[in-house]
């Protein structure tokens, strides 16, 4: 990095955040501050759902995997649609009618105050520690390709996100979140097109020869991770949940002008995210391909950690195995090459022959990829904190981008860390201050001032709680593996909760919680039945349709055998 | 409980106001159609350079 560089990354995010404070200093009436100004658009709810769900991980660590696993990824998408349309159509006109500030606060209300707090508990509890992951992820990766200490870079983030959110709350979000996308959009074409111009016309061909254009896969086993099926039915259920019943999302659509509004931004999202996310992976699909491409490909892209072994006692083993690489990926360089040569030639058989031997080349460089990571995380048990996969993108960037554009490539990626964590502390802030403290301090709720004020104090708290915790994070190794576990097993009762809210108007509140809990149970179990017995695991996706159909169909079975005197605290029905 | 509501009343009949489609149904339709070319594309696209 040059001055150029500092100069439009400190520029565009200070710009950003100066702005989105400045504009939303005033804020102090607790409807605006909480879902947003009433004059918000739907291009702008649209930018904000869009801004809220991708963090840096999606634009730095996606192209990677994509690169190293194919673009497969996309089909955890394919559900997406199906789920905002329900949204859309059953969810949000509800949250509208009724003027509630948090999804739970609807559970209150349709069922009684044990339910909303286990809803509004679980969201703390799980997007509480989330926030913190949300700064670590990419804080690690950039710290250590730069050499920028790690706890500063996470300290700073942290603060940044902190100013503006409790300075304007959802309004400053959203206006921030706006201009952040824009920022992130034109970073990632500006990269897309330079590396279109460093490949050659073939280059896709080249992609799908070698096992990374697979976007589609049919097979009905539901070991596989990423299949059309677990995309279609686990990723409708993750994001249902996800968009109708986490507060982060609600609070971005909830308010706007008019119900349009939020109904269009969500349509924005179905239509575009599937793009928008195949553009990120065959990003990484090409980037594999510019990689196999080049001479001097290194063997991990990790390149800090691991010039620090290269120079370190074990030098020698690290070398070894460099130029046993470095021998392999020539070969498979002559393989590519054969095999373009017959693929152009049109002769099917030669083509299929040559196709053989290049899978064969690949699968003996990957081998000692696999060694070289092996070898790495052995002698330094800090590279296990973070993927090989997550240093490609980075790599490209600032070794094959011009000055200017490498600081712009970098103001995306802490763009996408400060909307995000935005998103998140203006969710735990609403949450904490509608559905608990004022449900412990029920007398301060007609107290708008103290109630914003509140909100305010809430939001900086939950920011400070996800610094300290991406501290602490940066000391445990398998911590974020856990967390994201934990976050993907929570989800579908909660979400079994909402459907029967909304769809099975005679199940009442006690019914329901202890039928969520029975769910939660239930998914915990198949969980770690799966860990204990490999062979009867299954992708975490499909925890999300089974822990969902649990809850309800528990709770018709509980409400069919309680006493119909269980009363619900509801004061009405949607 | 609540504090009232802000919000104007949701109009029941309150429409898209999009060009060409002028229900909530026909934008969810809209929405769907284009989810499914997508998807075809995509599969498509597989097939091509498999």
């Amino acid at each position: 990095m040059n001055g150029v560089d500092w100069l439009v990354l400190l520029g565009t995010i200070l710009g950003i955040v100066a702005y989105g404070t400045w504009r939303t200093r005033h804020t102090d009436n607790l409807n605006t501050y909480l879902k947003g100004n009433r004059t918000t658009k739907w291009g702008t709810i649209g930018l904000s759902v869009m801004a809220t769900q991708a963090s840096t991980i999606t634009y730095l660590s996606l192209p990677g995997v994509a690169s190293e696993n194919g673009i497969a990824f996309i089909q955890n998408y394919f559900g997406l649609p199906l789920a905002l349309i329900v949204v859309c159509a059953v969810f949000l006109p509800i949250y509208r009618r009724l003027g509630v500030y948090t999804a739970y606060e609807y559970l209150g209300q349709r069922f009684d105050q044990k339910t909303r707090l286990l809803g509004a508990g679980l969201f703390v509890l799980q997007r509480g520690l989330q926030a913190g992951i949300t700064i670590y992820a990419p804080a690690i990766i950039l710290a250590t390709v730069l050499g920028w200490r790690l706890d500063l870079t996470i300290v700073c983030t942290g603060l940044l996100a902190i100013v503006y959110t409790v300075t304007g709350g959802s309004a400053a979000v959203n206006l921030t979140q706006k201009w952040q996308m824009a920022v992130i959009f034109g970073g990632m074409v500006t990269a897309f097109v330079v590396l279109l111009t460093k490949l050659p016309a073939d280059a896709l061909h080249i992609a799908g020869a070698m096992g990374k254009l697979n976007a589609v896969d049919l097979t009905p086993d539901p070991k596989l991770r990423y299949t059309v099926w677990t995309g279609i039915l686990g990723g409708f259920f993750l994001s249902l949940s996800y968009f109708g019943t986490d507060q982060s999302q609600v609070q971005r659509y909830i308010g706007g002008a008019r119900l349009r509004e939020g109904r269009l931004g969500l349509m924005f999202n179905a239509v575009v995210k599937i793009p928008m996310q195949f553009f990120i992976v065959i990003l990484g699909a090409l980037l594999f391909v510019f990689y196999q491409l080049q001479p001097n490909t290194p063997v991990l892209f990790n390149q800090v950690q691991w010039q620090q072994q290269v120079a370190g006692p074990q030098g020698a083993t690290f070398r070894a195995i460099e130029e046993k690489h470095a021998v392999l990926h020539a070969d498979k360089q002559d393989k590519i090459r054969a095999w373009v040569a017959a693929h152009d030639g049109g002769d099917a058989q030669a083509e299929a022959a040559a196709r053989a031997a290049l899978t064969a080349a690949q699968k003996a460089s990957l081998a000692v990829r696999n060694e070289a990571r092996d070898t790495l995380q052995t002698a330094d048990p800090a590279a296990k904190k973070t993927k090989d996969s997550d240093y490609v993108f980075i790599s490209f960037i600032l070794t094959q981008l011009p000055h200017g554009v490498i600081g712009l490539l970098l103001a995306v990626m802490f763009s996408s860390a400060l909307s995000s964590k935005a998103g998140e502390l203006n969710a735990l802030g609403t949450t904490s201050t509608i559905d608990l403290w004022r449900h412990f301090r029920p007398l301060a709720a007609h107290d708008e001032a103290r109630n914003v004020r509140v909100a305010k104090w809430l939001t900086a708290l939950w920011g400070l709680f996800a610094i300290g915790f991406a501290l602490f994070v940066s000391f445990a190794e398998n911590l974020i593996e856990a967390l994201n576990i934990v976050a993907s097993i929570f989800y579908p009762a909660l979400l079994g909760v909402f459907v029967v809210a909304f769809f099975l108007k005679h199940v009442k509140g006690s019914a329901v919680f202890w039928a969520a809990i029975a769910a939660q149970i239930v998914v915990l179990v198949i969980f770690f039945f799966g860990k204990a017995y490999p062979a009867w695991e299954i992708g975490y996706l499909w925890l999300n349709p089974i822990g969902c159909a649990a809850c309800v169909l528990f709770s018709l079975g509980l409400q069919a055998v309680m006493p119909l005197g269980v009363k619900p605290a509801s004061v009405s029905e949607p | 409980m609540k504090p009232p509501a802000d919000h104007d009343p949701v109009p029941a009949d309150e429409t898209p106001d999009v060009p060409g489609l002028r229900t909530w149904v026909g934008v969810y339709g809209f929405a769907f159609a284009v989810f499914v070319a997508v998807v075809a594309a995509l599969t498509v696209f597989t097939r091509y350079y498999a």
